[in-house]
């Protein structure tokens, strides 16, 4: 039953979602990392970032728009929600930090909801990446193979604003000790606002980029929540590169598992994490105190 | 307020359950939406003690209350088991077993860590109930068929079918959960748990193996979670397989904020506002799908403005009522202290300090003979971190009786090697040998319980519990040894409890603000306070790290006083930066320098000491500047 062209074809497909879930957790651990905000509205922002896609999409044709509405207005929506909400609850607890932000999530999926009901939308993959291509040993949607290189592109562009830009030296250092960064004179407020919303475009390109492949739902955000939540643990909080190796990994469990039995794709992803735990409680590239 | 009448809150429970059904009919309430508050609030209680108690925010209880319910629902409509009571008992502790292996895993990390692991582990029991367990659990079908309770009573057997007709047997169930909660809430185990939401790395360091509370908390969560999955399906002749859904555990999370957690009946109270407004929204205003828009914003502004949700605004603004009736009616007089008459007890206002009246407590084990030999002895003691060397082989003994003081330039590695002492940080390499024990390695925790703890730099205190409550937190510790499970028992019921309490707060002279919130406190009470902590467990070794650190020269004065005293029948390290007093003070003194020991000796010998002089006054190379 396990032939070598479907399990290479899992072993893509494994990476396409990994690659995505990389992308969506390094918004969500950045975000974590700098502010000290877990956003539980983050998987709400990736499928806010397909919606708004999806809106585009459908008034001008154009898949490349598509992308861009999605991804700039997850931004402003992030930058918004930083600036009115989030803002007044650096100095309050986590708990209630979690507890806002998952209250913003479902304000978020039902006023989609409200919007355009909770029937699935689809947004097709643009004309010149229908299809299927040639493997070799196997044919693979041509789509799902150009979602693996446009969003290495995307990593690689947040990796290039984090480690080779003035602004991306402060968050890193903001990410160390926003308070040291805070007292050298840099406005540390606007850098949060900036790092949110990058956060959050991560997350939005990654929904209007996934819309081709799985159709829109309102609630398509909370199994991806989850997903990112077991990159995150299993990665490292506040580690880009653990978001992007946990991703990877977390991408290739699921889909592997899926192979064989789709029903236990959850049990070997959570099995991953609590071994992870157990031998390396920081994650694999975490480092102690950033809790 | 509530101590002194010790069962009006449950009374009151009880005469509200009693009155439902007779008043809300007339309301217009369905009988099912009264039962699906009741079953909701009975789930919320263990969420609250794990959440508002314990500060554990769980996004994951739908695993548990899945497992209760279909572990009940199986039993009964599977297995041909015919007692529901019964079920419900053994659904209720197959979900505490369950939670108490999740407790295992996921308590490992704290914080927003534990928050994401509870969320996927609830995940996977979402997917292993339709998968591989779809054989037993019906799968997306769940399991219909749940029968209702009966009672034989010997005279008559009591049926409860749905509706009104089922609401005593939900309302009992619920009574039964809010008597116990209030129980655990009030027992020693509840006062820590609270301790643990204040400041967890106190109550590890005052001696409570806070581990292990929290896992308590988690399993009795659990338990509640359990039995209100299985009356679930009683109450709806079906077990749902929704039960496991993300879904569940957010509605259970924003229903207790919105009711106010903390305070357990917030959840009830949540559930009401949920399930009231939700009929209301969809029935009457016709809003279809969008009531849950509308309570999702309502939740965003509760817990913007009204952080203690519903039952604790109500009860600020009563507190606040009661304030202003106080006020108009003549100040309230403080209780009497035992020890009031003792020492000419002067009101303490206006910056006097009044001199303790309190005998110093004694050490928990009193040397029987005369206090000879090191009570304590660190042998090279040396700590990296990564690059930066912060202690580098300190070899330090100190003799029983001894009052050693400490003292170095800021960044002499005095506060790390305190650290080390009370094994909050590991050495990196050394020993330290305790009463002829290897202490090395340790935890903060069995080091404070075999008598040895310290007084914070930066105080850690309980903020949001009173002086009174921050002692008991710490007296305990003592009195009931690292990890007890007495949370069925009273605090009043541990002999020597009120007595020890007492005592601390006359000593270090918070008598007069015993029931003042920590967060009300001034900073040289907080700092006495801070003292009292690590006094409070009647150490046979305590370490003070800057104990005079921010007083006024008049709190000094008296806080010399007081640590003279306390100093004469225990062992004491004190870390200062104030020369005067601790030269008066200290036996002997141990002056560190970039993380070694730079000279030890006499109060005398170190003021004459020219290494000394050099390295507070930056002299070069033994040339002394002028």
């Amino acid at each position: 039953m396990i032939s070598w062209p479907n399990f290479l074809s899992q072993l893509f497909n494994g990476l396409a979602q990994g690659a995505l879930l990389a992308l969506i957790s390094s918004g969500l651990t950045i975000i974590y990392g700098t502010l000290g905000v877990l956003n539980l509205a983050h998987g709400a922002m990736f499928m806010l970032g397909g919606y708004a896609g999806y809106v585009a999409y459908e008034a001008t044709g154009s898949f490349v728009v598509a992308v861009l509405a999605g991804t700039l207005f997850v931004g402003v929506v992030g930058v918004v929600m930083e600036r009115v909400i989030i803002r007044h609850f650096y100095s309050r607890p986590h708990e209630d930090q979690l507890l806002v932000t998952f209250g913003l999530a479902i304000c978020f999926v039902e006023i989609v909801r409200f919007f355009f009901s909770s029937l699935s939308k689809t947004v097709p993959p643009p004309p010149l990446l229908t299809g299927i291509t040639s493997l070799g040993v196997m044919f693979y949607p041509t789509y799902r193979l150009a979602v693996v290189g446009i969003v290495a592109v995307a990593l690689l562009a947040l990796y290039f604003v984090l480690y080779r830009t003035r602004l991306g030296m402060i968050v890193r250092a903001g990410i160390e000790d926003s308070v040291m960064v805070d007292s050298l004179g840099i406005n540390v407020y606007r850098v949060f606002m900036v790092v949110f919303g990058i956060g959050a475009m991560a997350a939005g390109f990654a929904g209007i980029v996934n819309a081709p492949v799985v159709s829109l739902t309102p609630d398509i955000g909370e199994a991806i929540l989850v997903q990112t939540f077991v990159v995150v643990v299993i990665g490292g909080v506040g580690s880009f590169p653990g978001a992007v190796l946990g991703g990877l990994i977390a991408g290739e469990i699921i889909s592997l598992t899926s192979m064989v039995n789709p029903g236990y794709a959850y049990v070997m992803l959570f099995a991953a994490m609590t071994l992870v735990l157990l031998l390396r409680p920081h994650g694999l590239l975490g480092t102690r105190g950033r809790e | 307020m509530l101590r002194q009448r010790p069962f009006l809150v449950e009374t009151l429970t009880a005469i509200a359950l009693i009155a439902v059904p007779f008043v809300l009919p007339y309301l217009g309430s369905a009988p099912n939406t009264v039962n699906r508050i009741l079953v909701w609030g009975l789930f919320g209680i263990g969420f609250d003690i794990l959440f508002g108690y314990t500060g554990l925010l769980s996004f994951g209880q739908s695993a548990l209350y899945g497992t209760g319910g279909f572990v009940a629902a199986y039993l009964l409509t599977q297995a041909g088991f015919p007692y529901v009571v019964m079920a419900l008992l053994i659904g209720t502790v197959a979900a505490a077993a369950v939670g108490y292996l999740v407790g295992l895993i996921a308590l490992r990390r704290t914080g927003i860590y534990f928050a994401m692991i509870t969320v996927a582990i609830a995940e996977v029991f979402y997917f292993v109930e339709f998968n591989p367990l779809s054989e037993w659990t019906g799968g997306e079908n769940g399991l219909p068929g749940v029968p209702t309770p009966s009672l034989y009573l010997g005279f008559t057997t009591l049926h409860f079918t749905s509706g009104w007709s089922l609401y005593p047997f939900l309302a009992f169930c619920y009574f039964v959960g809010i008597v116990i909660a209030l129980r655990i809430v009030r027992s020693p185990v509840g006062a820590i748990l609270r301790s643990i939401r204040e400041n967890p790395l106190r109550a590890a360091a005052v001696g409570h193996n806070i581990h292990g509370y929290k896992l308590t908390a988690f399993v009795i969560a659990a338990a509640y979670a359990g039995l209100a999955g299985g009356l679930l399906g009683v109450l709806q002749a079906f077990m749902p397989p929704e039960a496991f859904t993300f879904d569940t555990s957010g509605q259970l999370v924003m229903q207790t904020a919105i009711g106010g957690r903390g305070t357990l009946f917030g959840p009830l109270v949540g559930a009401a506002v949920w399930l009231f407004l939700q009929d209301f929204l969809q029935a009457t205003l016709g809003l279809g799908a969008a009531w849950k828009l509308v309570l999702g914003l309502i939740f965003v502004l509760l817990v913007c403005f009204l952080r203690q949700g519903i039952v604790g605004g109500v009860r600020d603004a009563l507190g606040f009522a009661r304030n202003k009736y106080a006020a108009m009616f003549g100040p309230k007089h403080p209780p009497p202290s035992p020890t009031a008459g003792t020492g000419g007890r002067q009101p303490a206002h206006g910056g006097f300090v009044r001199p303790p009246v309190a005998a110093p407590m004694p050490p928990r084990h009193r040397a029987t003979g005369p206090l000879a030999g090191p009570i304590l002895q660190a042998t090279e003691l040396t700590k990296h971190y990564g690059g930066v060397i912060a202690n580098a082989g300190v070899n330090f003994s100190v003799n029983q009786g001894e009052l050693r003081g400490i003292i170095g330039p800021n960044g002499a590695g005095k506060t790390t090697f305190f650290k080390m002492l009370t094994c909050e940080v590991p050495p990196t390499s050394g020993s330290i040998v305790f009463e002829g024990r290897d202490i090395t390695g340790m935890s903060v925790t069995d080091v404070c319980q075999l008598g040895l703890t310290k007084s914070y730099q930066v105080n850690q205190l309980f903020n949001r519990l009173t002086v009174r409550e921050n002692l008991v937190i710490a007296v305990l510790a003592e009195l009931r040894g690292k990890f007890k499970l007495d949370a069925l028992g009273s605090l009043s019921r541990i002999p020597g409890l009120s007595e020890q309490v007492e005592h601390t707060l006359e000593l270090v002279n918070l008598a007069d603000r015993r029931d003042t919130p920590v967060s009300q406190l001034a900073y040289g009470e907080k700092r006495r306070l801070e003292v009292g902590l690590a006094l409070a467990s009647s150490p046979t070794l305590l370490l003070l790290d800057e104990p005079l650190a921010g007083m006024s020269p008049t709190e000094r004065i008296e806080t010399v006083k007081l640590l003279k005293s306390i100093g004469r029948d225990r062992t004491m390290i004190i870390i200062d930066h104030d020369m005067d007093s601790l030269f008066e003070l200290a036996q002997r003194i141990t002056v560190l320098q970039e993380g070694r020991v730079l000279v030890e000796g006499t109060p005398e010998e170190i003021k004459g000491n020219a290494k000394v002089q050099e390295a507070y006054l930056g002299g070069v190379h033994g040339v002394l500047a002028p």
